[in-house]
C-alpha cells in the first residue's frame, strides 16, 4: 500500500479537529441536555485525579521554593519570596503543570474509554437505541472538564502555596500567617483573571482531545491505545499553545 | 402463497464501497414477516456493512431500503428513532455498555420511551427471565463470561418487544456448547415474541438449524438463496465451499 503524505494526513485530522468542535457546540445547544451524565462524569474526573494534582501541587511548591532560596538569599530577598512563588504559581506554573497532568490522567482516559466503545461497536448500540452517542458521551465528557480542570487548578495551587508555606516555615521561620499574607497582597486581580480564564481553555482542550480521539478511533484493539496516547501527546502540545496564545494576549492587555 | 405475506425488509440494489473496497455491488433481499432468515458470507464479505445499512448506522452509496414501509435513509432524526425502537440488534461483540450493571444496560434502550416508565422493572425482569439470567441483574459486563454477555445483549434488544430482531454473528467465538445454547435460545425468543429475524453468520451448521430460508453473501451481491438443502445440491464451488468437505 501506497504511504499516506504525513502533511495530507495532518490537514485531514486538523479539518475533522474543526469539524468536530462544531459539532460539540452544535449538540450542546440542542435539547435534551445528559445533565445527570455530565454530573456523573464531573464527580468521576475530580475523585480520580484529586490526589495526583494534590501530590503534584503539594511538590511543585517545596521544590520551587527549595530551589529558589539560595539565589534570593544572595540578594537578601528571601521575605520576596511568598510574593515571588504565588505569582509565579498562580499565574504561570500552577496551571500548565497541572494542566499537563491531567492531560495525562483524563484525557488518556477519555481516549481509551470512548475508543474502545467506538471499537466494540457500543458507540452504535447506543445509536440504535435512539440515545445520540455524541450528545451522551463527548459532549457531557468536554463539558465536565471544561468545569472540573479549571477546580483542580485552583485546589493544584492551594496545594502548592501551602508546600511553599512548609518550606518557608522550616527553613525561614516565617509564619503561615506572614506567609499568606505575603503571597495574598502580592496577588491582583490581573494575575487571577486570566489564569482562570486560561485554565478554561485547558479543561476544554482536555476534554476535546480526548473524546476527538476517542470517537475517531479506528483498528480494534491496537486503536484504542494509539486513540489514549496519542490524546495525551496531542493535548500536551494543545496547552502549551493556550498557554502561549494567552500570555502573548494577556501581554497586549495590561 | 408468496403474495399474501407482508414484506417486512426489502432491499434494492445497495452499493457500498470504501474507498476502492467495494463491499457492496448490488445487494438485493427480501424477508417476509415471520421469515428467519440466515445470511450466510464469509469473513469480510460485508454482512456487518449490509445490517449497518440497515438500520442507518452507515448510508449506502445507492440503492433502496424499506423496512415496514420506511426508509431509514431518507427520515428524520425522531422516525428514524422510532423505526429503531421496532428493530432488536444483537451486535457481534454483544457490546454492552461497560460501564453500566446490567439492569442500567437494559433499561437504556427505554430512556427515550417516558411512557414505559411505569413498566422499566417488570420489563427488565421479563427479559433477563427470557434469556435464563434473572440473577446477573446487578452484575456488571466484565464479571459476565461470553455466553453470558451474549444473553444480556439478547435481552437488551428485546427491550422494546421489537417486530424484527438482527442478530450479527451471535454464535462466533462462543464454544459449541455455548453456542447450541444460544441457537436454541434465539428459536425459543423467535416464537415468544413472533418475531422476523435476519441473522448474520458464516456458520453453516448453525444456519441448517434456525433458518427457514438462507442467502449467500458473495462478491458484494445476494449470490444465491434457498433452503440448506437446496443449496446443499448446488455445483457451484462457491456455494459448495460453505459446506463441509465429504
Ligand atoms: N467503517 C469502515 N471503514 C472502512 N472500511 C470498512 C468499514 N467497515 C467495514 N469496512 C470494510 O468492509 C468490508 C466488510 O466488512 P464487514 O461488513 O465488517 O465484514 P463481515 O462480513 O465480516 O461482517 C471489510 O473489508 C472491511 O474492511
Ligand atoms: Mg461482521
Amino acid at each position: 500500500m501506497k504511504r499516506p503524505n504525513p502533511v495530507k494526513t495532518f490537514l485531514i485530522e486538523l479539518g475533522d479537529l474543526f469539524y468536530f468542535i462544531g459539532r460539540f457546540f452544535r449538540e450542546l445547544m440542542s435539547r435534551p441536555f445528559e445533565f445527570k451524565e455530565l454530573l456523573r462524569q464531573a464527580y468521576i474526573m475530580g475523585n480520580r485525579s484529586i490526589v495526583l494534582v494534590g501530590v503534584t501541587g503539594f511538590i511543585l511548591g517545596l521544590v520551587f521554593t527549595l530551589q529558589s532560596r539560595p539565589t534570593l538569599a544572595e540578594f537578601g530577598a528571601q521575605s520576596w519570596m511568598p510574593s515571588m512563588v504565588s505569582i509565579s504559581i498562580i499565574r504561570e506554573i500552577g496551571p500548565v503543570i497541572i494542566a499537563l497532568v491531567a492531560a495525562g490522567k483524563i484525557s488518556s482516559g477519555i481516549g481509551a474509554e470512548i475508543g474502545s466503545m467506538r471499537v466494540t461497536e457500543q458507540i452504535d448500540a447506543m445509536e440504535v437505541s435512539g440515545t445520540n452517542p455524541f450528545k451522551y458521551l463527548v459532549v457531557t465528557r468536554i463539558m465536565a472538564t471544561t468545569l472540573m480542570v479549571p477546580l483542580l487548578i485552583i485546589f493544584g495551587d492551594a496545594v502548592a502555596l501551602i508546600g511553599s508555606a512548609l518550606v518557608e516555615y522550616i527553613k525561614g521561620n516565617v509564619s503561615f500567617q506572614l506567609y499568606f499574607n505575603q503571597a495574598f497582597i502580592a496577588l491582583s486581580f490581573s494575575d487571577i483573571i486570566p489564569a482562570t480564564i486560561k485554565s478554561f481553555f485547558f479543561g476544554f482542550a482536555i476534554g476535546l482531545v480526548g473524546s476527538f480521539k476517542g470517537y475517531n478511533c479506528k483498528n480494534g484493539t491496537v486503536g484504542v491505545g494509539e486513540a489514549s496516547n496519542s490524546a495525551v501527546v496531542f493535548t500536551s502540545l494543545l496547552l502549551f499553545l493556550i498557554d502561549f496564545i494567552a500570555v502573548f494576549l494577556t501581554d497586549i492587555f495590561t | 402463497m408468496e403474495a399474501q405475506k407482508e414484506i417486512v425488509i426489502e432491499i434494492k440494489d445497495l452499493y457500498k464501497s470504501f474507498g476502492q473496497n467495494r463491499v457492496l455491488n448490488g445487494f438485493n433481499m427480501t424477508i417476509y414477516k415471520g421469515d428467519s432468515i440466515v445470511l450466510l458470507g464469509k469473513s469480510g464479505s460485508g454482512k456487518s456493512v449490509m445490517i449497518k445499512c440497515l438500520v442507518g448506522l452507515m448510508q449506502p452509496d445507492s440503492g433502496s431500503i424499506k423496512i415496514m414501509g420506511d426508509d431509514p435513509t431518507k427520515l428524520s432524526q425522531k422516525e428514524l428513532n422510532l423505526l429503531r425502537s421496532k428493530i432488536g440488534f444483537l451486535f457481534q461483540g454483544s457490546a454492552l455498555y461497560d460501564s453500566m450493571t446490567v439492569r442500567e444496560n437494559l433499561e437504556f434502550p427505554l430512556r427515550i420511551h417516558p411512557e414505559l416508565l411505569a413498566q422499566k422493572e417488570t420489563r427488565v425482569k421479563q427479559a433477563l427471565e427470557s434469556v435464563g439470567l434473572l440473577d446477573a441483574i446487578d452484575l456488571m459486563p466484565s464479571e459476565l463470561s461470553g455466553g453470558m454477555k451474549r444473553r444480556i445483549a439478547l435481552a437488551r434488544a428485546i427491550m422494546l418487544r421489537p417486530k424484527i430482531i438482527i442478530y450479527d454473528e451471535p454464535t462466533t467465538g462462543l464454544d459449541p456448547i455455548t453456542s447450541k445454547e444460544i441457537t436454541l435460545l434465539i428459536q425459543r425468543i423467535q416464537k415468544e415474541y413472533d418475531a422476523t429475524s435476519l441473522i448474520i453468520s458464516h456458520d453453516i451448521d448453525f444456519a441448517k438449524a434456525i433458518a427457514s430460508r438462507i442467502i449467500m453473501l458473495i462478491d458484494g451481491i445476494n449470490y444465491a438463496s434457498g433452503t440448506a438443502l437446496e443449496l446443499e445440491k448446488s455445483t457451484d464451488p462457491k456455494i459448495k465451499a460453505f459446506f463441509k468437505q465429504t
